[in-house]
C-alpha cells in the first residue's frame, strides 16, 4: 500500500485558528456573482463541498469553478457524485476525500472512477462517512481531532493515515480522527439574506460544519429573504452571516441533483448521462462538460438545456414526496 | 427453492424476520431497507429505522423507494432529521441494535470489501464507491447483519482490503483494534443463514433454505465452513410476506424479475 496522503495542513488548528482571527467578519452586504464568487478560488486549493451525493449539491458553484479552469484541485465530500466525475473528466482534481463515489445504486459502479482512480490520476482518499464528518466537525470546533470509536481495525486506517489515542481517563483505544480545515467551503443553502446568514430546510448534511471548518465561504441560495425575516425566525440560520465571503442568488442552483422539498433530483438525466458513458467510454463526460458547463456562459442558460417543464416535473414531485 | 418468489424477495423476507418489536435498525438501500420496511409493516410496527442520509423514523412510501441514502424518498415523514454525523453518533452512543448492510466481497471472519480489487489501493486493479457508512455501522450497532446473494466470487478467505470490520483475524483481534463493541452476527444469503463460531470467530452454517444441502452451501462458497451443532431450515416466505413485500416495490425497482 502507498503512502498516506494526508496534508498535515488540513488538520493544523492553530494556522486555521490564525486565519480565522484575520478574516474580515463582516456583517455587510455579500451579494455578488458567480463568476466574482469563485474568484477566490486557486489552483491546488482544498475545496469542501456542501450537500451530499445528489443532495443539494452547489452546482452553480463547481461549474463555475470549473470554467475558470482550475488544477490540482482537491476536493473533499462525503458521497461523490456525478460532479466529482465532472471534475476529473475536466482534469480540475488531483485528489478526492471521500467516503463513497457514484451516483447510486441503480446507475452501478462509476465508470469514471473506475478509469480514473485505476490510472493513478487521481487519488481517492476514503474514510468512513462518519469519520469524514467528524473531521468537517473537528475543524468546526477548532481542535485538531475527534476521539471516536469508528474505522479502528479496518485497512481504511492506512488509507488516510488516520492515528489512535489512547484515552487518559479508562486507557481504552480511540481513534484520532483529525480535523478538515479545507481553503473553500462551497455551498448551497435554500434562503439567505444578503449579509449571508443562511437556512437549510430538510437534510442538514456537512453544511454548518463545513462552513465553520472552511477559511473561504461561498454560497448560492434558492432565495434571498429579507434582514427582517432572518431576525423573525433565528433559530432557522444554520450558517452566521460573518463567516461567509460571497452569496449568490441562484435558483435551482442544485439541478440536476435535489434540493429538499424544492426539486427532485432528475433521476433520466442520470440515465442519458450513463448511457452516454457507457456507449462512448470516459470521453462522453468531456462532450458533456462542453455542453453544460463550458458551453452555456450564465447558470439561466445551463438551466435552458434541461427546460422548464423539467425543472417544473422536479418541482412537483419534490412537494408530493415531503408533504 | 421454489418458483413462488426470486432471490431477492427471498433475502428481503428472511432478514425481515431478523428484526425484532420495539428495536432500532440502521438499514442501507436496496433489500435491508426494504426488508426493514417490511418488518416494520408486519410483525415490529414499534421499529425504528435510521438512514445514513441522517433520517429517523421515516415512513417508506410504497412505489416511492429511494435510491439513495440521502435523498428525499429516503425521509418521508420522518420523524427527525439529525444530519449525517448526528444520525451516525447515535450508533456510537449504543442507540443503534442492528446495522443491516449487504456486501461486494466478504471473508470467513465477516469482514466486508466494497472498496477496492487487487493488492495496490492507490493503484486497484478495480476501484469499487467505498464505505460509504458501512463501515461505521460495522464498527458501532451493537449487532450487524449482512444480506447478500450466496456466489463463490463474494465469498472469499481473505477480503482484499478490509472497508468494514466484523471479526478481523478472529480470536481477540477486533477487541484488541480498539473496536470494543458490536460485530458480525448473522449473514443472511439466498442458501441460508450463516453465524459465527463464538471462539474461533470462523463462520458457520446455522440453516439453510428449504430444498437447499449444506453442501451446495459449501460449493458456493471459497473457504471451508464451520457447521452449528444444528443446522436449521428456514420457513420459505409465506404468501402474505411476499404481498406485503412487493406492494413496497411495484416497480420492481429493488426486487428485480
Amino acid at each position: 500500500m502507498g503512502d498516506s496522503h494526508l496534508n498535515p495542513l488540513e488538520y493544523d488548528f492553530i494556522g486555521a485558528r490564525e486565519r480565522a482571527e484575520t478574516k474580515r467578519k463582516s456583517a455587510g452586504e455579500k451579494l455578488t456573482s458567480l463568476e466574482d464568487a469563485v474568484a477566490r478560488v486557486k489552483d491546488g486549493d482544498h475545496v469542501s463541498v456542501g450537500g451530499c451525493l445528489f443532495s443539494r449539491t452547489p452546482m452553480a458553484l463547481m461549474r463555475e469553478i470549473l470554467r475558470h479552469r482550475r488544477r490540482g484541485l482537491t476536493l473533499s465530500r462525503n458521497l461523490t457524485c456525478h460532479e466529482g466525475e465532472m471534475f476529473m473528466a475536466a482534469g480540475a482534481v488531483s485528489r478526492v476525500v471521500t467516503a463513497w463515489m457514484s451516483i447510486g445504486l441503480p446507475w452501478g459502479v462509476s465508470k469514471i472512477l473506475r478509469h480514473y482512480v485505476e490510472s493513478g490520476a487521481v487519488a481517492l482518499e476514503e474514510w468512513s462517512h462518519l469519520a469524514l464528518g467528524l473531521r468537517f466537525r473537528a475543524g468546526a470546533m477548532g481542535v485538531p481531532f475527534l476521539p471516536a470509536l469508528t474505522m479502528l481495525g479496518s485497512d481504511l486506517v492506512g488509507v488516510g493515515g488516520l492515528k489512535t489515542v489512547q484515552d487518559p481517563y479508562t486507557g481504552e483505544t480511540l481513534a484520532a480522527v483529525p480535523a478538515l480545515f479545507p481553503d473553500v467551503a462551497v455551498l448551497h443553502v435554500h434562503r439567505a439574506d444578503r449579509f449571508g446568514n443562511c437556512q437549510i430546510d430538510g437534510y442538514p448534511h456537512m453544511d454548518a460544519d463545513i462552513a465553520r471548518a472552511a477559511t473561504t465561504v461561498l454560497v448560492t441560495t434558492e432565495e434571498i429573504i429579507s434582514e427582517e425575516e432572518t431576525r423573525r425566525y433565528p433559530d432557522r440560520t444554520v450558517i452566521p452571516g460573518f463567516v461567509v465571503d460571497a452569496l449568490v442568488h441562484v435558483p435551482f442552483g442544485s439541478f440536476p441533483h435535489e434540493c429538499y422539498a424544492l426539486y427532485e433530483a432528475d433521476y433520466d438525466h442520470f440515465a442519458e448521462y450513463t448511457a452516454a458513458i457507457d456507449a462512448r467510454g470516459p470521453s462522453a463526460v468531456g462532450e458533456y462538460l462542453e455542453r453544460y458547463v463550458y458551453g452555456p456562459p450564465a447558470w439561466s442558460d445551463y438551466l435552458d438545456l434541461f427546460g422548464g417543464e423539467r425543472l417544473a416535473l422536479q418541482a412537483k414531485r419534490a412537494k408530493e414526496l415531503t408533504r | 427453492m421454489t418458483e413462488r418468489f426470486n432471490a431477492s424477495e427471498l433475502l428481503a423476507v428472511i432478514a425481515a424476520r431478523q428484526l425484532h418489536d420495539d428495536t432500532t435498525v440502521f438499514a442501507g438501500v436496496g433489500v435491508p431497507l426494504l426488508a426493514a420496511a417490511l418488518a416494520k409493516r408486519r410483525h415490529a410496527p414499534r421499529l425504528t429505522m435510521v438512514i445514513e442520509g441522517g433520517i429517523i423514523g421515516p415512513q417508506i412510501a410504497p412505489g416511492r423507494l429511494p435510491v439513495s441514502t440521502n435523498e428525499m424518498r429516503a425521509g418521508h415523514r420522518a420523524t427527525m432529521l439529525p444530519g449525517i454525523t448526528d444520525a451516525f453518533l447515535f450508533a456510537q452512543r449504543g442507540f443503534v441494535d442492528v446495522g443491516f448492510m449487504g456486501g461486494a466481497q466478504i471473508d470467513q471472519y465477516g469482514n466486508i470489501n466494497t472498496s477496492v480489487l487487487g493488492a495496490d489501493y492507490w493503484k486497484p486493479k478495480v476501484r469499487l464507491p467505498g464505505s460509504g457508512g458501512a463501515n461505521d455501522i460495522a464498527s458501532l450497532c451493537r449487532e450487524v447483519i449482512i444480506v447478500t446473494a450466496h456466489e463463490k466470487r463474494r465469498f472469499v478467505e481473505r477480503v482484499d482490503f478490509v472497508t468494514s470490520p466484523a471479526w478481523l483475524r478472529g480470536d481477540g483481534s477486533r477487541r484488541a483494534a480498539g473496536l470494543r463493541f458490536g460485530g458480525v452476527s448473522r449473514v443472511v444469503t439466498t442458501l441460508g443463514i450463516l453465524g459465527f463460531d463464538p471462539d474461533s470467530k470462523r463462520m458457520r452454517i446455522e440453516a439453510t433454505h428449504p430444498g437447499v444441502s449444506t453442501d451446495t452451501v459449501r460449493q458456493n462458497t471459497g473457504f471451508s465452513l464451520l457447521e452449528a451443532p444444528r443446522v436449521e431450515v428456514t420457513e420459505p416466505p409465506s404468501d402474505d410476506e411476499l404481498a406485503m413485500l412487493r406492494a413496497l416495490d411495484p416497480e420492481r425497482r429493488f426486487l428485480g424479475t
